[in-house]
């Protein structure tokens, strides 16, 4: 099947355009070519992944493009950063790292994208609604865009993003269409106590299962009794795109293309199907630690970035109490929401427990932490899924009452009643 | 392995050097160590191999879009795999093949094999890979069937 090129796709690739929209439409029709896509499709946003800055070659090939005049043609938001632009130097950043991620970031937004410096995305003015054809980077936000409020994205890599920005172009594959957005895999909830369905942490685990079964299949989870909320479905989404290379979940009675089992699977029988045990989770949360009871260094949180919805949940959690003074605690968020929660009072009890934000970026994209921070904990699956490879740490996995506990005691001290009944 | 496997090719080109191949598919970010080409994903079987150099076996990339990036700062280092093999056509595998290919000319040849193919596939084979997308292990020492 060849690919159709419309009169403006060939004007963009022919250079009409420019050299910079030449170049990403070539990279855009190459892609359509290894997919076997027959037709490019409009899109109306982008999320660019590429912002993150990991060495010379990604910040030669922002900078080429933003040299040869690249400009996005939708409206455009930017994922986190390598730095926190106003206060790296209060880490363990060295300068020339800084620097070199500082150029990467103005390559990007001087192509027009909006600083929003984020891994999430949905959490920002520019959400995308139900249906809206769009191109998104960054493993989380892809899960989340197309799972909980069905918008449509492909699974879309570093580079692959920004080129699709600039030709607000698509190959038209994938889960763009809607008959590639069936679930495949049937995972049935059997015996989880209500109880634990409700708790914050249960969806982080759930999500590391669901990654690490469905790998790049559409599952559909049946039998949730608890109605998550929009944290709750970001927390399993993140950690299912950690473990498996999941762009799209269905919760039956919960997500907008599940009203229902057999809408879920548009009315086809699910390749797969599998129980779900209260044993295989308990497993499944083993896994995210990989650390004892020991010391603690530091306890980070917000990973996809803290919402609004979390510094308010936070924020009680605090009060009256302090980090151990050998514990950091950190909250990762965007500077929108940073600013918000100040605004609205959540950030005072933070400060005077001792914890502290950093925004614009996060601990696995920053070269910020001091060496001899080597145990940590968190509430995020992401974060503890890729913690050990990327900083050579060690992590332990805990609710945020486990965290917050933990932080005082200054040593890991996790609440197993609801994982043992 | 067999002597001879047909893969389709998704990223053209040749390439030779011995199977490094895992079941389990594979982040970069946080799996890969473009400074040194090791695999550093501690919870994959393939942690502390040096995949660089080598005809890299996943069934297709998991986990962070920064894949990509991370591979073509592999390329730009001469850290890569000799070359990708994966079970589908993985689009941040030839994403980065393709971007490698536009900024250094280096693209990394990338085959999609059928799964009763790619299970034949064992580490250590020393592979030649064609530009048709026939993967050949080379002679070893040890006698070969005829």
């Amino acid at each position: 099947m060849a690919l159709k090129l419309s009169r403006s796709d060939d004007a963009l690739l022919t250079g009409k355009h420019g050299p910079a929209a030449q170049r990403a439409m070539s990279i855009v029709t190459r892609m359509a070519e290894v997919h076997g896509a027959s037709d490019l499709m409009d899109i109306t946003g982008a999320h660019i992944d590429s912002t993150i800055y990991i060495g010379e070659a990604g910040l030669e090939f922002a900078e080429r493009l933003a040299s040869l005049g690249a400009q996005v043609a939708v409206p455009t938001t930017l994922n986190v950063s390598g730095l926190d632009e106003h206060h790296w130097q209060e880490w363990a950043v060295p300068a020339d790292w800084a620097h070199k991620a500082h150029r990467q970031m103005i390559a990007y937004q001087s192509m027009g994208c909006l600083p929003t410096w984020t891994c999430a995305p949905y959490q920002t003015e520019m959400r995308p609604s139900f249906g809206q054809q769009i191109a998104w980077g960054e493993s989380n936000a892809i899960v989340f865009a197309n799972s909980v409020l069905g918008a449509r994205t492909e699974r879309y890599p570093d580079l692959l993003d920004i080129c699709c920005a600039i030709t607000g172009r698509v190959p038209a594959v994938g889960l763009h269409l809607t008959e590639n957005r069936a679930g495949e895999i049937l995972m049935r909830l059997v015996d989880v106590p209500p109880a634990l369905q409700k708790d914050d942490s249960f969806y982080p685990v759930l999500g590391h299962l669901v990654g690490k079964i469905a790998q790049d299949r559409i599952p559909v989870i049946d039998g949730l009794a608890a109605q998550p909320s929009e944290d709750q479905l970001k927390a399993l989404g993140a950690a299912a795109s950690s473990s498996g290379a999941v762009a799209l979940f269905h919760l039956v009675g919960v997500t907008p293309e599940a009203p229902t089992l057999e809408a879920a699977f548009q009315h086809r029988a699910p390749k797969r199907e599998i129980d779900v045990t209260l044993d295989d989770l308990r497993q499944a949360r083993r896994e995210l630690t990989t650390a004892g009871g020991e010391q603690l260094h530091m306890v980070v949180l917000g990973s996809p970035h803290f919402s609004l919805a979390e510094f308010k949940r936070l924020a009680p959690l605090l009060i009256g109490k302090r980090a151990h003074p050998d514990v950091r605690f950190l909250v990762t968020s965007s500077r929108a929401m940073a600013l918000l929660a100040r605004q609205y009072g959540y950030l005072q009890a933070l400060e005077v427990f001792g914890g502290r934000v950093t925004v614009d970026t996060c601990i696995l994209a920053s070269p910020m932490l001091p060496p001899e921070v080597k145990l940590l904990m968190t509430n995020s699956a992401k974060y503890a899924y890729y913690i050990p490879g990327l900083l050579g740490a060690r992590v332990t996995f805990g609710s945020l009452e486990d965290c917050v506990r933990s932080a005082v005691a200054g040593r890991v001290v996790r609440d197993e009643s609801l994982w043992e009944m | 392995m067999g002597n001879v496997i047909r893969g389709r090719v998704i990223i053209r080109g040749r390439a030779k050097g011995e199977v490094l191949v895992s079941r389990e598919p594979l982040s970069f970010w946080g799996g890969y160590d473009y400074r040194t080409g090791e695999i550093i994903d501690r919870r994959h079987p393939l942690s502390g191999h040096i995949a660089s150099g080598r005809v890299l076996a996943v069934p297709f990339a998991r986990g962070s879009s920064t894949t990509t990036a991370v591979l073509l700062e592999a390329v730009r280092a001469g850290t890569a795999p000799a070359a990708i093999l994966t079970t589908s056509a993985d689009s941040f595998f030839a994403l980065a093949s393709i971007v490698a290919d536009e900024m250094y000319a280096k693209p990394i040849p990338l085959l999609a094999l059928e799964p009763g193919d790619f299970a034949r596939l064992r580490t250590g084979a020393r592979v030649r890979i064609h530009e048709d997308g026939t993967i050949v292990e080379e002679e070893t020492s040890t006698a070969n069937e005829t």
